[in-house]
C-alpha cells in the first residue's frame, strides 16, 4: 500500500491532586507524610519570599524581579523528585526549586540585588546559575548530562524553561541532541501561558508543548502544573528513565503566571483580571493544604507556625543580604580569566585610581 | 515642533514611515499589544493593524531571518530586538545573510532591513541588558551601524535607516530613552547616515562620543571650558559604520587634540578605529596622543557595580585635562 499511516502519537495528561484536594488513588505516589508537608512548606516559603521581594523591589532594595506566584508546584514537585547528585539547570522563575536544593535565600537576594555573588551556590546544591538568555541553558543541561554519564556518574539533569523559550532554536537543538545521545536529562517546561505579553496561542500553533517531544524521538507528557504530586510523579518517572539509559523526557507543567512578568511589566496592558481569575482558583497552595488537612497533617495552628517561621527565615535572609559586605571593588578584573593578562592588570590600576576617594588614598586596596 | 523624549521621537518616525510607505512593517517580541517593553511601538497596532505590526514568537534569529525574507520579498521590515544582548542570537543571520546578500547576488538583491535594539547601561537591569556591543556589528562589512544620541537625531536617523537600501543596525541608548526632551519637528525629517554632528563648537580640543556617553561628555566639557577658558569641540558620531572620517580628521587638523569617549570596553572598539583613522590621515597635526575613555575589558558587571565601570563625568574631565596638558 503506497499510502499509509507510519506513526501515530498520543500526548498524555496527568493530574494526581485535584483542585479540591482529592488524590486519585490509582495515581497516588504514596509519598510519606514528611514529604507532603515538605512540598507544602517549600511552596509557602517560595510564595512568601516572592511577595517580600516584590516589596523590596518597590522600595528600591533589589532590582527588577520576576515573581513565580502561582507556579510553585511546577518548581517544587520536580525538586522533590531529584536526588542529591542530580543537577538543577534553572531558567529564572524557579525559586521554589532553588530553595529546595539548599540555596540560601540571601544568595538569591544578592542575585536580584545586582551582584554576581548571587550566582555562587553551595557545591552540594548542584545548581547552575540563573539563565537570562532564554533557552540558552537547555543545551548546557544536555552537555552536563552527557558529562555525568561519561564520567560514570549516576546523576541526571533537570532543566527548566518557559513556554516562550520553546520558540528559541536552542530549545529545539538541545532536545534533538539529547534524544540522539540518549542523554540522562529531563526537560521541564513551566508553561505559564505567557511570555511577557505574548499568550500561548501566539507562541506556538501546537496544542501542547509536550507534543514537541515526539518530533525529537522522546516521550512528552503534559501535567497539571499546579499539582505538586503530578509534577513530582512525572519528573520522578522521567528521572528513572534517564538513569536507566532510556534517554530524555519532556515534561510540560501547565500552570499560569498570576502576577506581572517582572516588576518592570504592566500586565493590565494585555490581559484582563477576568482571564486571570479562574487560575487564582487553581492556586497550588490551596489544594495542597486541603490534602494535608484531609490527611490530618495540618491545621490553623500549624499554618500560623509555618507562616511565622517563613517570616523569620525571610527576615534573616534580607538582613544577611543587606549587611553583606561586598568584596573590594576591582573583583570583576579577577574574574574574566583564570589569570588576568597584563593588559587587564594595567586597567585595574587605572580603574582603582578612578574611584571616588582614590586620590585621597582611601577606600581602595 | 514638540518637545519629545527619545521614545516618543522614535515612535513618531515609525508612525510617519509606516504612513508614507505601506511596505514598511514592524515585527518583534511584545511590539504589538504591549507596544514594546519600552513603549517605542505605541499606537502602531491600533493604527496599522495586525499584518503590519507583528507580535512574533520568542526567537531572535527567526525575527531577523524572516525579516530578511520579507525584505527580499519587497517589504521594508523594522525588526525590534528587545535588548541588544539578545541580538547576538541573530548574529548568524546578520553576518551570514543580511550583510552579504548584495555582494552574493552581484548587486541583484539587497536587504533593506532595520534592526532596532535598545543598548547600553545605567538602568539597573539584569545581565545581558546593559552591554554596548556596537563593535561586533560594525566589524561586519555590509551592515551600517547607527547610534542616535538625542530625540531629534533618533527620529531623523531612524527615518533614514528605514529608507536605506541596506541593512541598518539601529542601536538606541536606553538610558537616554526618557532622560531628557528635545524639540522635534512635526514634518518628516531625515539625516544622512554616515555623517557625524558637531554637538558643540570649539578649537582647542575635540571630544568624540556617541549614544548615552554624549551627555556626561558635554557636562565634562562644560566644566573644563569654565575652569580653563578653553573651547572644546564635541563630535556626536551618530553613525559608527560607515565612519565619518572627514569630520574626525578635520577636527584633529583644526584642534590638534582629541579624546574619544566610548561606553563599550576599551579594546577593539570604535575608539580604536577612530584613532587608526587619525593616525592614517592627521598624525602630524596631533599635539598629544589621542586618549580613549572607555569601560574596562571586563564583562559588564551586574547593576550593583555597573556605575563605576562606565565612563562618568569625572573620568572624562580628567582625560580631557590630561590631553590639554600633554
Ligand atoms: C533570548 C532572549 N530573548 C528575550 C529575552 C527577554 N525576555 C525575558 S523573559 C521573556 C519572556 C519569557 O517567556 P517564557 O519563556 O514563557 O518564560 P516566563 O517569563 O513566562 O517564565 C522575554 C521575552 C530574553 N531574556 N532572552
Ligand atoms: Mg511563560
Amino acid at each position: 500500500m503506497p499510502r499509509k499511516i507510519v506513526q501515530r502519537f498520543q500526548v498524555p495528561f496527568l493530574q494526581v491532586l485535584d483542585e479540591k484536594g482529592k488524590v486519585d488513588p490509582k495515581l497516588d505516589p504514596g509519598l510519606p507524610d514528611e514529604d507532603l508537608v515538605r512540598l507544602y512548606e517549600a511552596m509557602i516559603l517560595a510564595r512568601e519570599a516572592d511577595q517580600r521581594m516584590l516589596r523590596l523591589q518597590r522600595q528600591g532594595r533589589i532590582g527588577t524581579f520576576g515573581p513565580a506566584t502561582g507556579q510553585e508546584a511546577a518548581s517544587v514537585g520536580p525538586a522533590l523528585a531529584m536526588g542529591p547528585r542530580d543537577w538543577l539547570v534553572p531558567s529564572f522563575r524557579e525559586m521554589g526549586a532553588m530553595l529546595m536544593r539548599g540555596i540560601p535565600l540571601s544568595t538569591i537576594l544578592l542575585y536580584w540585588g545586582g551582584w554576581e555573588e548571587g550566582n555562587v551556590f553551595p557545591e552540594e546544591a548542584r545548581t547552575l546559575p540563573i539563565a537570562v538568555i532564554l533557552a540558552s541553558q537547555v543545551p548546557h543541561a544536555v552537555g552536563l548530562a552527557y558529562a555525568e554519564r561519561l564520567r560514570g556518574e549516576d546523576a541526571a539533569v533537570v532543566a527548566f524553561f518557559g513556554d516562550g523559550s520553546t520558540s528559541e532554536g536552542d530549545f529545539h537543538e538541545a532536545l534533538n541532541f539529547a534524544a540522539v545521545w540518549k542523554a540522562p536529562v529531563v526537560f521541564v517546561c513551566q508553561n505559564n501561558q505567557w511570555a511577557i505579553s505574548t499568550p500561548f496561542e501566539k507562541q506556538t500553533a501546537s496544542e501542547t508543548i509536550a507534543q514537541k517531544a515526539i518530533a525529537y524521538g522522546m516521550p512528552g507528557i503534559r501535567v497539571d502544573g499546579n499539582d505538586p504530586l503530578a509534577t513530582y510523579v512525572a519528573v520522578r518517572d522521567a528521572l528513572a528513565r534517564a538513569r536507566a539509559g532510556e534517554g530524555p523526557t519532556l515534561v510540560e507543567a501547565l500552570t499560569y503566571r498570576l502576577m506581572m512578568h517582572t516588576t518592570a511589566d504592566d500586565p493590565t496592558r494585555y490581559r484582563s483580571d477576568e482571564q486571570v481569575k479562574p487560575w487564582q482558583r487553581r492556586d497550588p497552595l490551596v489544594r495542597t493544604r486541603l490534602l494535608l488537612e484531609k490527611r490530618k497533617l495540618w491545621d490553623d495552628e500549624r499554618e500560623a507556625e509555618l507562616r511565622a517561621r517563613c517570616k523569620e527565615t525571610i527576615d534573616e535572609a534580607v538582613k544577611a543580604y543587606e549587611t553583606w559586605k561586598p568584596p573590594r571593588p576591582d573583583v570583576p578584573f579577577d574574574r574574566v580569566y583564570a589569570t588576568p593578562p597584563a593588559e587587564l592588570e594595567a586597567q585595574r590600576k587605572e580603574f582603582l585610581a578612578s574611584l571616588p576617594g582614590a586620590d585621597a588614598g582611601k577606600g581602595v586596596d | 515642533m514638540a518637545r519629545m523624549t527619545m521614545v516618543q521621537a522614535i515612535n513618531l518616525a515609525l508612525h510617519q514611515e509606516m504612513e508614507r510607505d505601506d511596505s514598511v512593517l514592524v515585527l518583534g517580541q511584545d511590539v504589538g499589544v504591549n507596544e514594546g517593553v519600552f513603549r517605542v511601538t505605541a499606537g502602531l497596532l491600533a493604527k496599522f493593524g495586525e499584518p503590519r505590526v507583528i507580535d512574533t514568537p520568542l526567537a531572535e534569529s527567526a525575527i531577523v531571518g524572516t525579516a530578511i525574507g520579507m525584505a527580499l520579498g519587497g517589504l521594508r521590515p523594522v525588526a525590534e530586538i528587545q535588548f541588544s544582548g539578545f541580538a547576538l542570537l541573530a548574529l548568524g543571520q546578520l553576518e551570514g545573510n543580511a550583510a552579504r546578500y548584495r555582494s552574493r547576488t552581484c548587486g541583484q538583491r539587497g536587504v533593506p532591513l532595520v534592526v532596532r535594539m535598545p543598548y547600553g547601561g545605567g538602568v539597573r537591569a539584569l545581565e545581558h541588558h546593559s552591554e554596548s556591543r556596537e563593535a561586533i556589528f560594525a566589524h561586519v562589512p555590509g551592515l551600517k551601524v547607527v547610534i542616535p544620541s538625542t530625540p531629534r537625531t533618533a527620529r531623523a536617523l531612524l527615518a533614514a535607516a528605514i529608507r536605506d537600501p541596506d541593512p541598518v543596525i539601529f542601536m538606541e541608548p536606553k538610558k537616554s530613552y526618557r532622560a531628557f526632551r528635545e524639540e522635534v519637528p512635526e514634518e518628516p525629517e531625515t539625516m544622512e547616515i554616515g555623517r557625524a554632528r558637531i554637538a558643540r563648537e570649539g578649537n582647542d580640543l575635540a571630544v568624540v562620543s556617541w549614544g548615552a556617553m554624549l551627555r556626561p561628555t558635554l557636562a565634562a566639557v562644560e566644566q573644563v571650558e569654565e575652569a580653563r577658558g578653553v573651547s572644546i569641540r564635541v563630535i556626536d558620531l551618530l553613525t559608527i559604520s560607515p565612519l565619518d572620517r572627514e569630520t574626525l580628521v578635520r577636527a584633529v587638523k583644526e584642534t590638534g587634540r582629541m579624546v574619544v569617549v566610548q561606553e563599550a570596553p576599551l579594546s577593539f572598539g570604535p575608539a580604536s578605529e577612530i584613532i587608526a583613522t587619525v593616525n592614517d590621515e592627521a598624525l602630524l597635526w596631533l599635539e598629544a596622543p589621542v586618549k580613549r575613555i572607555a569601560s574596562w575589558d571586563v564583562n559588564t558587571p551586574y547593576f550593583a557595580r555597573e556605575e563605576a565601570f562606565f565612563p562618568g563625568v569625572e573620568r572624562i574631565r580628567k582625560g580631557i585635562e590630561e590631553t590639554l596638558d600633554f
